[in-house]
Parts: structure tokens; sequence; C-alpha cells
């Protein structure tokens, strides 16, 4: 297998089978909460995606070649403060540089530190002994993964507003029920991408 | 006084159930509850986290600046969390190889940053540590719950012991993704019945009235409600 068909097979893993949000759970507080419109959910996926590949960039070669062999043990707590160190600086520059990104995406900036997601994916990619470049496309695919989910549950929830809901579903059951079906549809693509 | 103590103990069990009633931590409810022994992995993991952040969160409550207030519990947090994920590797590698990458995860598990923004960082210590073990036992306690639920659904046995696999053929969806949705679903239902008649208000909403992010998250929904007067 060449590199082109490797690189091709891990993006549609990453977005299709193994989809960050609907097969490994990760990232669920931002699809339950911001997806409630289409537009939000596209902009907070955008800036989940663009900080996936840029802590991955930073957290896999600090792994490579400061962490391991030693000091394996560190990467929880170093991972976690390079990613809150990350989303500020990627703030900082985008106010300061980029100001209409920063206007489209600032504001959901805050809310990715803490997002299982990001720090998901990099420690992932560790535990998978990818390489440096499948790594950034497991990243760009599994942010791609979350605006597909995101994308697509939000479509559901803005149909699901005029839904007649059976009253004891109503809020939060309806909304985990909906992800399950929607979840049931993403099980189709397993073998994909292998 | 002593009911007081008791109160903040019982507190995350039942009344402000950390999954159930606080919707926090849904990452990992939803992803290791494949079996009811996961359940209780994860779950005592937590609490460990849970109580010592809390103890150390509670003790530097008045050194901590406020503005550097989220980082710097972030690093406790992962701190503590590296030394249970060193414990557990070990003790009990059957629950490391189980959990995998959900046991580092605990770090962004808004369970323990909420517990440590709304309790440890302004109460004293023993309280601190009270409300840390209750809201870990009830996280443990429903985490066993839905693993029993999707184990007994799904592969036909309880904590690994087969009961009904051969004779009734397991419905192998419940262990899949869509099944961990589908039981959380039908668990929040019931525990809003259960809420709504003893005069306690249902949840609606993802555990936003607890969510360390709450006031960024808050900015979004202002900007989306701006956005739609203007449409």
């Amino acid at each position: 297998m060449n590199s082109s068909t490797t690189i091709a097979s891990i993006l549609l893993a990453a977005i299709l089978t193994n989809n960050m949000v609907l097969s490994k759970f990760l990232g669920i507080c931002p699809f339950l909460g911001v997806s409630k419109k289409t537009g939000t959910a596209f902009s907070m996926s955008v800036a989940v995606t663009l900080v996936m590949v840029v802590s991955t960039a930073v957290t896999y070669p600090i792994y490579t070649y400061i962490l391991y062999p030693e000091y394996t043990y560190l990467e929880t707590i170093v991972f976690i403060l390079v990613i809150a160190a990350i989303v500020q600086l990627i703030e900082i520059v985008l106010k300061k540089y980029i100001k209409p990104i920063y206007n489209a995406l600032g504001i959901y900036l805050p809310l990715i530190t803490t997002n299982c997601a990001v720090l998901g994916i990099t420690m992932l990619n560790i535990t998978n002994e990818l390489s440096f470049v499948q790594s950034l496309f497991n990243a760009l695919g599994a942010g791609l993964g979350f605006m597909l989910a995101m994308l697509l549950f939000s479509g559901v929830r803005e149909k699901m507003e005029t839904a007649d809901i059976p009253e004891f579903l109503k809020g939060l059951p309806i909304t985990l029920v909906a992800a399950a079906i929607v979840s049931l549809s993403f099980l189709g693509f397993a073998g994909i991408g292998g | 006084m002593k009911n007081k103590y008791l109160g903040y103990f019982t507190n995350g069990l039942i009344k402000e159930n950390p999954v159930l009633r606080l919707v926090l931590g849904t990452c990992p409810t939803l992803a290791i509850t494949t079996a009811a022994i996961n359940g209780i992995g994860m779950g005592l993991s937590a609490t460990m986290v849970l109580v010592c952040s809390n103890l150390a969160i509670s003790l530097l409550r008045n050194i901590i600046p406020d503005k550097v207030r989220i980082p710097a519990y972030i690093t406790i947090i992962a701190g503590f969390v590296s030394v249970v994920q060193m414990l557990v590797k070990a003790f009990l590698p059957s629950v490391d190889s189980a959990l995998g990458i959900y046991l580092p995860l605990i770090v962004v598990n808004c369970i323990i940053l909420a517990r440590a923004e709304m309790f440890a960082s302004k109460n004293s210590v023993l309280p601190s540590v009270l409300d840390g073990l209750g809201m870990g036992i009830g996280f443990t306690a429903v985490l066993t719950l839905m693993g029993m639920i999707r184990e007994f659904l799904g592969a036909g046995s309880l904590f690994g012991i087969t009961v009904t696999a051969n004779h009734i053929s397991p419905m192998i969806i419940f262990l899949l993704p869509p099944g961990g949705f589908f039981v959380f679903g039908m668990l929040v239902a019931a525990s809003n019945a259960i809420a709504k008649k003893n005069g306690k208000k249902a949840v609606e909403h993802l555990g936003c009235e607890s969510c360390p992010s709450r006031a960024a998250c808050e900015k979004i929904t202002e900007n989306k409600e701006e956005s739609s007067n203007e449409q």
C-alpha cells in the first residue's frame, strides 16, 4: 500500500467509521449543546478542527522527541497544558492579525480547551502509533467527522423543534434518542477505510 | 452539625446526581458502559481524582488568583489523573485496557472541573472532600447501572457471568454506540419522571447550570438569538 492510499484510508476511517462523536463518544458536550442551529454547529466544528490539527502538530513532536521513552507518564498533564496554551495563542493571534476569522470563531475557542475530543485525538495518535503525517491527517479527519456529525445532527434537531414529542421524552431524552438513530446510520459505514 | 456534613455527602448521590441531574460527564458515561465492571472501574477512578482534586483545590482556594484559576485547576486535576492512571496500570491492568484512552480523559471530565469551580473553590476542606466522595459515588452508581443494563441486554450477562445468553440471543446493538445513546436517553427520561413525581424540575438540557464553561457557552447562545432576530 503506498502512502497516498494509507492517508485516504486514515481520512475515511476518521470521518466515517471511527467518527469522533458517534462511535468514540468524544466531544458529546458541544455535540448536544451547540447543535441547535446549523450555523453555530458549523462554526464550532471549524474551530474544533483547527485546534485539533494545530494541537496534533505541536503535541506529536513533544511526545516523540521529549517525553519518549522516559517520561511517557507525563503525557496527560503535558498534553492538556499544551492544548490550553495553544487555544490561548490561537485566540490572541486571530484577534491581532485575522480579525474576520476571530469574529466568526473567537467565542467558540474558550469552550475547546476542555473539549475531550481535542485531548482525545492527540492521545489516540500516540496510542495508535501513527507517523507525524498520518497523525495530522487523522486529526483533520476527526475534525471533519465531528463537523459531519454536528451538521447532520443540527439538521435533525431543527426538524425536531416542530415535531410532536411524547411528554416523557421531551428535552434531553429525545435529543439522546435522536443521536442514537443518527449514530445507527453511521454503523452502516463499518468496514470502509479499514 | 453532623447532619450538615452528611448533607454534603448525600447531595451527589441522588438530589444532584452528576450524571442524571446535573448531566455532566456524558462522554465516559456513554463510552465505557458496555459492561458493568467497566462502570465500576471508571467510576472509582474518577471518584479518587474527584476527592483528591477537591481536597487540593479547597486547600489552595485562597492562594490561586481568580484570573488563572481554570488553568490551575486543570493542572491539579491532570496531576491526580496521572497518579490514578499509573496506579490502575500497575495494579489493575485489565481495567486499564478496558478503559483505554478514557482513563486519561478523566482530566477533561466536566464533573471534576465543575465541582472544583462550583464547590471546592468556595468551601473548606472537609465539605469539599465529602462533596467529591458523594459526587463520585453517584457517578459510579449510574455508570454501573447503565453498564448492567447494556451488558444484560447486549451480551446476556451481568458482571461477566452469563445469565440469559444461552437461552435468548443477545441484542448486540446495545453494546454498540447507538445503544449507549438510547439507554442513556431512557435513563434520563426515567429520572425525569421520578423527579417530576417528587415535585422537582425535569432535566431538559445538558448540564449548563453547573458547567465550568457556561459563560463562554452562553455568549454563543446569546449571539444565536441576536442573529435569529435579524432574520
